[in-house]
């Protein structure tokens, strides 16, 4: 009842002068108005009733508890029951959705492995200035060997390694030199160790290497996120990677752009398609409908690898067209292993999520609009596009997000057609995931897409107005 | 059956068939034509091709057969928005995503009309359905009747020579109805539209229509200013279709030119007015308007046969008494007489003698 009242205060005040000029039976209809007040007599009653029997005091329910909390107890049982009918999804989205979600949004910044792994190293590292030109003194190499021993038992030293490799490469081999080498090495009464350390790998020697664990002992790190935009994190603060590793951005640029180009190919393949399904009558629309649906039915690989035969060098699509002579033998198209064998498999595989929409809105503007349209001198075109596209611009919209949002973080298709150029950010989450195990460099990037993602809707919403999607 | 001489008429339809789907024909040999500045209404039940008629004038549909003629030309391949007919759709058809006034200048906009002008002719169009203020409102926040004034304004503001209207009001409560009826022919008088309206409601037809052609069956049934299709109807559709009728059937016993005698199923005699009869012995339905019914013989002619009625039901309505008889076997006999100071309040069960002139009572076609 609530939000009738606004509603009706938000019209102009010439309103109530219409209602008035109608006359009566605007004025005997009845509102929602009424229907409020005569619920609110019909409660008034019965309370009234009720405590009338019991002449005052709280009111009793037949067992002589006091009403409301019988009342709330009664409630209480439903809505536990309705909790655990919802209980089995609410774990199930708990646990694969919303927990793996927030670790990778904490793993994108944790680090505590260093610290853990040294303690003692890092403690005393903070007593030493990065910035200076001379090496860490005996106190941290004790604090170092004491650490590494400890880790070799315990078998971390690889892995620590490894998470240092990240930043500075030929670390995991130092480690695991050191790691073996050490073992000989008594931390209790074999000192002084500097020189021993540098004996055993002159790059315990180097100022790099301690100013590459001092960087990155910090227990939260800004690193992976530094990485995933191709900077790093070093002594002396967030610099650019090297030329030779600057790759992400560039991936996530193609990806946006990709994405897009995608989207667009979509809405201009699938528009028409939607436009005929409206408007057709509902026995062939629902042949063509089994048709869209199709590629619905059959598995994502098959359909890309099918994609795969058709578009090769020797594929179906170039022998065709030798074959006809439009391109000569020995310059067959390259259409797969690029961005454009992407593009194409993917608009194949997508353009239902546009098409549904689309057909959902156009199968609600009626056909009298055009017809209207016309009869006041519109031309087909004219019509077209002042009166019956603007009212299809919401299946557009909810479309585009769609195929879009599908597309950004897309990693099959573009693995199998991509080739290099034609690989997604995504294929580069995976890489990192399974094969360097860079985890945290994964889920920053992750993270960024997420966000992305977010923004993008966010601005949509702003512009276009998310009430104006519909998807159904 | 006037269906008038097509060379001065400004719509004309000649011998206009058409079909949807090649087996039934939904309009069998429409012959219409209709002079510049009439308004003529569309009236006949549901399914009987009044918008199949409209769509074919507008262009949206082909004539399967036959020609259409707008002003003395063929129309059946200028397209529709060649056409230039302003036209009023049964669900109104505003365009959802513009405003009232957006709407009202589309059809000039598509014109080529200069941007100072459109606004003049919108603020007119507006003003003229008295919706001044509503320019800047959307369709949707507006209530059923406003609504509909604008589909009209729109349907005018290009000032067509000829608006077709396809039920327009058909959504609207009755008081809203009888309003809108009323502008819509003070409008089409004013600006001296010809004007072709659609309505499967009867009372509207016969208020606000210069002519009114019945269809039934994809045919014209009759084709007549409203007081003459009330009065006297062509045939028995007709007559059940126009306004409260009492028929009785009987064979005719006697006919001359302007008058005959039926006999009823139960024996008695009836004077009447032969339309669609035309020898003795033919069965006939007659048929009898309520109000024209006497049962105050010092009004009837002496030699005037009566009939003996029960009287089942007597309903007090205000301005008129109406009063249900049993006649001859028929028990649904209405009369309905003028509540005046002198007027006989009849009871239930009792037993009175009805008649009437004999030209009030139509010998049709059984
Ligand atoms: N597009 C169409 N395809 C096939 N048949 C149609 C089509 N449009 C109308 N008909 C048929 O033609 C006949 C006449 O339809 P039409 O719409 O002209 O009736 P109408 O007189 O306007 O009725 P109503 O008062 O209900 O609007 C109906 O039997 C209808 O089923
Ligand atoms: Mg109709």
């Amino acid at each position: 009842m609530g939000r009738q009242r606004p509603i009706r205060n938000s019209y102009d005040g010439d309103i109530m002068s219409e209602l008035k000029g109608t006359g009566q039976q605007t004025a005997d209809a009845p509102t929602p108005e009424d229907a409020f007040h005569e619920a609110a007599a019909l409660d008034a009653r019965e309370t009234d009733s009720q405590s009338s029997g019991r002449n005052g005091g709280p009111v009793l329910a037949a067992d002589g508890t006091p009403l409301k909390r019988s009342l709330s107890r009664a409630l209480r049982r439903q809505k536990l029951r309705a909790l655990a009918l919802i209980a089995p999804l609410l774990i199930f989205v708990l646990f694969s959705f919303i927990i793996p979600i927030g670790s990778m949004l904490f793993r994108s910044v944790e680090n505590g492995f260093v610290e853990q792994t040294l303690p003692l190293t890092v403690a005393e590292l903070k007593n030493w200035d990065a910035e200076s030109d001379t090496l860490p003194d005996e106190a941290l190499y004790q604090a170092f060997v004491t650490d590494m021993v400890a880790a070799v038992e315990a078998k971390e030293h690889t892995k620590l390694g490894s998470r240092l490799n990240y930043e500075q490469t030929g670390l995991s081999s130092l480690f695991r030199q050191t790691g073996r080498k050490i073992k000989k090495i008594d931390p209790e009464t074999d000192g002084p160790f500097k020189d021993k350390l540098i004996d055993i790998d002159d790059k315990w020697g180097e100022l790099e290497t301690w100013r590459t664990i001092k960087t990155h002992s910090v227990r939260y790190t800004n690193g992976y996120f530094l990485n995933a935009i191709d900077m790093q994190r070093t002594a002396e603060g967030a610099v650019a990677q090297p030329e030779n590793k600057r790759i992400l951005i560039t991936l996530f640029m193609r990806t946006l752009f990709m994405s897009l180009v995608i989207t667009t190919s979509c809405i201009l393949l699938g528009y028409p398609v939607a436009w005929i399904l409206a408007n057709l009558p509902a026995r062939s629309a629902n042949m063509l409908m089994i048709l869209v649906l199709l590629p619905f039915w059959t598995s994502l690989l098959v359909r890309t690898s099918a994609w795969k035969v058709m578009l090769q060098q020797q594929g179906v699509i170039n022998e065709v067209l030798v074959w006809l002579g439009i391109v000569p033998d020995d310059a067959r198209l390259v259409l797969i292993n690029n961005q454009l064998g992407t593009i194409i498999a993917m608009t194949h595989i997508l353009l239902p999520f546009m098409i549904l929409p689309m057909y959902s809105v156009m199968q609600t503007i009626q056909p009298t609009y055009l017809r209207a349209a016309k009869s006041m001198g519109a031309t087909n075109w004219t019509a077209f596009w002042r009166v019956y596209f603007p009212q299809s611009v919401p299946g557009i919209g909810a479309g585009s997000i769609l195929v879009f949002i599908l597309s950004i973080g897309y990693y099959i298709t573009p693995e199998i057609v991509g080739g290099t150029k034609g690989v997604f950010i995504s294929n580069r989450i995976a890489y990192h995931i399974s094969s360097s195990l860079n985890w945290g460099l994964a889920a920053a990037l992750g993270t960024i897409l997420l966000a992305v993602v977010l923004i993008l809707y966010w601005a949509y919403d702003k512009i276009v107005g998310i009430d104006n999607v519909k998807l159904g | 059956m006037p269906d008038g001489s097509t060379s001065d008429a400004f719509v004309a339809f000649e011998r206009v068939q058409k079909s949807y789907d090649g087996e039934t024909l939904v309009v069998k040999d429409l012959n219409l034509s209709l002079p510049k500045g009439e308004f003529l209404t569309m009236l006949g039940p549901s399914g009987s091709g009044k918008t199949t008629c409209l769509m074919m004038l507008a262009g949206f549909e082909t004539a399967t057969h036959g020609e259409i003629l707008l002003d003395g030309k063929p129309i059946n391949n200028i397209p529709p928005h060649k056409r230039g007919i302003g036209m009023v759709f049964q669900n109104y058809a505003l365009f959802p995503h513009m405003t009232v006034a957006e709407n009202l200048s589309f059809p000039l906009e598509v014109r080529k009309i200069g941007k100072s002008e459109r606004e003049a002719k919108v603020r007119r169009a507006l003003d003229m359905v008295q919706m001044g203020e509503f320019g800047g409102r959307r369709p949707a926040q507006l209530s059923g009747g406003q609504q509909q004034r604008i589909a009209l304004a729109r349907a005018l503001v290009f000032e067509p020579e000829l608006v077709l209207m396809d039920e327009p009001l058909g959504a609207l409560d009755k008081q809203l109805r009888e309003h809108m009826q009323f502008e819509i022919t003070r409008l089409a008088h004013e600006l001296g539209i010809t004007t072709v309206y659609v309505t499967h409601d009867q009372t509207e037809a016969l208020t606000m229509s210069d002519r009114v052609a019945v269809f039934d069956d994809g045919r014209i049934q009759q084709l007549d200013p409203p007081d003459t299709l009330y009065e006297s109807p062509q045939n028995s559709f007709v007559a059940q279709f126009i306004g409260e009728n009492n028929t009785l059937e009987g064979v005719v016993k006697e006919i001359t030119s302007d008058s005959a005698v039926v006999q009823l199923d139960d024996g008695e005699l009836i004077d009447c007015k032969p339309v669609n009869v035309s020898k003795v012995g033919e069965r006939t339905k007659v048929s009898i308007r309520p109000e024209r019914v006497e049962f105050n013989k010092d009004r009837l002619k002496e030699d005037a046969h009566l009939l003996k009625a029960t009287v089942k039901e007597f309903i007090y309505m205000g301005d008129v008494f109406r009063t249900r008889l049993s006649v001859a076997g028929n028990d649904d006999f209405v009369i309905k007489s003028r509540n005046a100071p002198d007027q006989v309040r009849l009871k239930p069960g009792q037993q009175i003698e009805i008649g009437w002139l004999p030209q009030d009572c139509h010998a049709l076609d059984a």
